[in-house]
């Protein structure tokens, strides 16, 4: 079955990155820009759902783990002048290591105690940055040069060298959490998540399989926020507040949580609504203090509607609508939709 | 061995989706912009030229400009007001024949005080909304994450409303300018006053601890001499008990203590002061001394804590600079235009040292767009400024040269009475450097232009 598969993850990923060098192409720097930050959000978004949807734990830290790889990436290109490539590999890395840290105390906790110290971490890791003033560059935070590589040559625009960048990552990202998550380690994974007792009982090593987790989400957003910084070309305090944390649990759950499309379709909504809903707000004349603040409120009513009409997120209905034509996607689908129930199920019990 | 099947991802139709998403949303998209060239000449275009589409963002009858603001989020109160108080001079500013008979659009987006948001809103307004450049963008750690992303695409970057010393780079970031009082400069004014005033006595700091406080130390460190500091004291905005640095302080015996805080910050040792019986003469940054943000402040904070305080009588005897006239002083011809645009455009904003703000800043950048020309390149608006502003609302002259793009030079020192700034004593100029000397400026500020807009 696996190996029936593999391929054809793979030529689905290569069809998608084929296509988004046609539109990167296409479409203008901005548009290339929020291409670059959609795959960036995907990325960390679909490390997170598979720790949440996949093994049920939750986290509210994962904005801690972007700011450690974009930290890692930033001290690399600047101290050591590694090749991009390197520090974005090693990034994920030390992220994963962190995750580890994390992951060992996480395994002992559940629901709302989870959900308490990952916060914990998300509101007090950035701040590290500003007791170092000397090395992290407090407030102002560390610069971070990335270029367009020489053979593009130099009218190459350096917005589409970051989408390309940028969706790599987040594909090849997709690609393995796809197949890990088919894997035994996948396997054991859902089975910690519906009933621990039974797993262990098993011979799953629930405790591995739930540290495993947390690292697996940790690289994801280890390797985000290097893109980030490399993207952004600054790493600061101010970008990895407590709201980033929520912003990525936000885009899993209103893509739909434990699925990889469902991640894609949070960081669309993520990305876009906000910068359609400036737009809307700005072209209509409304005083500035309702303007302002009509981003957050379309941000509140989407994720309020999303919830009400398909509380499996947008992914469960993509399916539904699929299903309405008739169209299924293979066996899989009907007992897919059940299992991503079981999440929401389960966290309202704990 | 069905629900293996879950993680099989249709990744070409979601890509597919996500793609026709972006595309869909890019129908007002615009080729990518011209950079400005230096080689016109167009600066001193004749007095007839036909107005031409001259530069990105510059049309016939526009011109377009671009901001990043805190309209949402913690740095939001007090702040929010700048950007609307400028959109209100530009509006006084179109109704009165507009610059060459251009209106000005002012586009300024949130950027909730974040970075990384800060990043995106700006290449939306470059790249998306192809600005002539970017006008007054707010903060320090916000706009450095876009400084060198502005520099590179050669987009004008001006009047930076933040005063670190990091807009003056002329050779790095050429196109970048600032327009405050730096804080190191601040510093150094509020130093020799403190050094001159209070011989003798105990001096304690306070201090945020970032770049504004650190810069706004070196200049305080510069005058006064380190046997009278007792006692320096940090905070970190995001926490606010500062219980343990005013215990600290009142144990330190200071008798007078320099606060480089934001206004929450300074409302904050005020009150805590209050509580633990320790009543030192307060010496306040501009940034962090606006009596009527203050006041507002002290009064919410001490409701919340439980008790009723007044504002106002708080902030009595605090002592502060202004590198602005003072907003009580009615007959000062500046504070009697900009009251005037207030009540027409912006009347809704109480008239406090944020609208004064936006106001001076928005009236500093249609000085420098009416001297880059009739049909101005990007190139022509930086060549302007590098050439120099006359003085205009603020009380010193400006910096401005090819070799320094630090903004306004020096400012007054002022005390607090009744909600309202007393100037006590000359304008005082200087430079950054730790040994520049501090010197008053005598010639007195130039009148308002009776038609509230500058002459070309």
């Amino acid at each position: 079955m696996t190996t029936r598969s593999t391929p054809r993850v793979l030529g689905a990923a290569l069809a998608a990155a084929a296509l988004i060098v046609i539109l990167s192409i296409k479409l203008n720097s901005f548009r290339d820009y929020q291409i670059a930050e959609i795959a960036i959000e995907v990325t960390a978004v679909a490390g997170l759902t598979i720790l949440t949807g996949l093994s049920g734990q939750i986290s509210l830290g994962n904005g801690a783990f972007m700011a450690v790889g974009a930290y890692t990436t930033a001290l690399l290109l600047l101290h050591l002048n590694w090749p991009w490539v390197a520090v974005l590999v090693l990034a994920a890395v030390i992220t994963a290591a962190a995750g580890a840290v994390v992951g060992v105390a996480a395994a002992r906790l559940h629901g709302p105690y989870l959900a308490g110290a990952t916060l914990l971490l998300g509101v007090a890791l950035p701040s590290v940055a500003y007791a170092y003033t000397g090395f992290f560059g407090g407030d102002q935070g560390l610069d971070v040069n990335f270029t367009t590589p020489a053979f593009l040559g130099l009218n190459f625009p350096l917005t589409r060298w970051e989408a390309w960048v940028c969706s790599a990552a987040a594909l090849v990202t997709l690609v393995l959490l796809a197949n890990l998550g088919r894997s035994r380690v996948g396997r054991s994974w859902r089975a910690v998540r519906d009933d621990e007792v039974a797993a262990a009982l098993a011979g799953v090593n629930v405790a591995a399989a739930r540290v495993l987790a947390f690292v697996v989400s940790a690289a994801c957003a280890g390797l985000a926020g290097g893109l980030l910084a490399i993207v952004t070309g600054l790493v600061a305090p101010g970008a990895f507040t407590i709201t980033l944390s929520i912003a990525l649990l936000t885009a899993a759950v209103i893509g739909g949580l434990g699925t990889l499309p469902g991640a894609v379709w949070g960081s669309l909504v993520i990305v876009l609504v906000p910068t359609y809903a400036t737009d809307v707000a700005t072209s209509h004349g409304l005083s500035s203090s309702v303007a302002s603040n009509i981003p957050l409120a379309a941000y509140g009513a989407v994720l309020i509607v999303v919830m009400l009409i398909f509380p499996q997120g947008i992914q469960g209905a993509v399916r539904w609508a699929l299903g309405l034509f008739g169209i299924s996607a293979g066996p899989g689908w009907r007992s897919a939709d059940v299992s991503s129930v079981q999440p929401h199920e389960k966290e309202g019990t704990q | 061995m069905k629900r293996s099947n879950r993680l099989r991802v249709p990744a070409l139709a979601v890509m597919a989706a996500a793609a026709l998403a972006v595309a869909a949303c890019s129908s007002n998209s615009s080729p990518t912009p011209v950079t400005g060239s230096s080689s016109t000449s167009s600066a001193t275009g004749s007095a007839n030229a036909p107005l031409t589409a001259s530069a990105p963002g510059i049309t016939a009858t526009s011109i377009l400009i671009g901001s990043h603001q805190p309209l949402t989020g913690p740095a939001a109160p007090g702040y929010s007001e700048i950007a609307p108080a400028s959109a209100a001079y530009f509006a006084y500013v179109n109704a009165h024949g507009g610059v060459y008979g251009r209106d000005i659009n002012y586009k300024y987006l949130d950027d909730g005080y974040n970075p990384t948001t800060t990043a995106t809103v700006v290449r939306q307004l470059v790249l998306q909304n192809n600005v002539y450049g970017i006008f007054d963008g707010l903060g320090t750690p916000t706009h450095l994450a876009v400084e060198s992303f502005l520099n590179a695409q050669k987009v004008p970057d001006v009047f930076v409303a933040s005063g670190c010393n990091c807009w003056d780079q002329p050779t790095a970031d050429p196109e970048t300018f600032g327009w405050q009082l730096d804080y190191i400069r601040e510093g150094k004014i509020l130093g020799q006053y403190i050094a001159q005033h209070f011989k003798g006595k105990k001096i304690g700091y306070f201090y945020q601890d970032d770049e504004f406080g650190m810069d706004g130390v070196k200049g305080l460190d510069y005058e006064i001499p380190k046997s009278m500091v007792v006692s320096r004291q940090s905070y970190v905005d995001t926490n606010v008990n500062v219980a343990p640095q005013v215990a600290a302080l009142r144990a330190s015996g200071a008798q007078v203590v320099v606060s480089f805080s934001i206004p929450a910050f300074t409302a904050l040792l005020k009150l805590t002061s209050l509580k633990l019986g320790f009543s030192p003469t307060l010496v306040v940054s501009n940034v962090g001394s606006d009596p009527i943000t203050l006041s507002g402040l002290l009064e919410s904070f001490a409701k919340q804590g439980g008790a009723t305080v007044n504002g106002n009588s708080l902030t009595n005897g605090m002592i502060t600079d202004s590198y602005a006239p003072s907003l009580g002083s009615a007959s000062n011809s500046w504070i009697a235009l900009f009251k005037k645009v207030h009540d027409q455009y912006d009347a809704k904003a109480p008239f406090d040292g944020n609208v004064l703000y936006g106001m001076g800043v928005a009236y500093t950048f249609v000085q420098a767009m009416l001297k880059a020309g009739r049909n101005p390149t990007r190139a022509d608006l930086v060549n302007a400024i590098n050439a120099g502003l006359p003085q205009g609302p603020l009380v010193a002259p400006y910096a401005y040269s090819m070799t320094d793009h630090d903004g306004v030079t020096g400012a007054y020192i002022g005390v607090i009475n009744n909600g309202a700034l007393t100037p006590e004593g000359p304008v005082l100029v200087t430079d950054a450097s730790a040994t520049g000397a501090i010197t008053p400026y005598t010639p007195a500020q130039p009148a308002a232009p009776a038609s509230g807009i500058p002459a070309p």
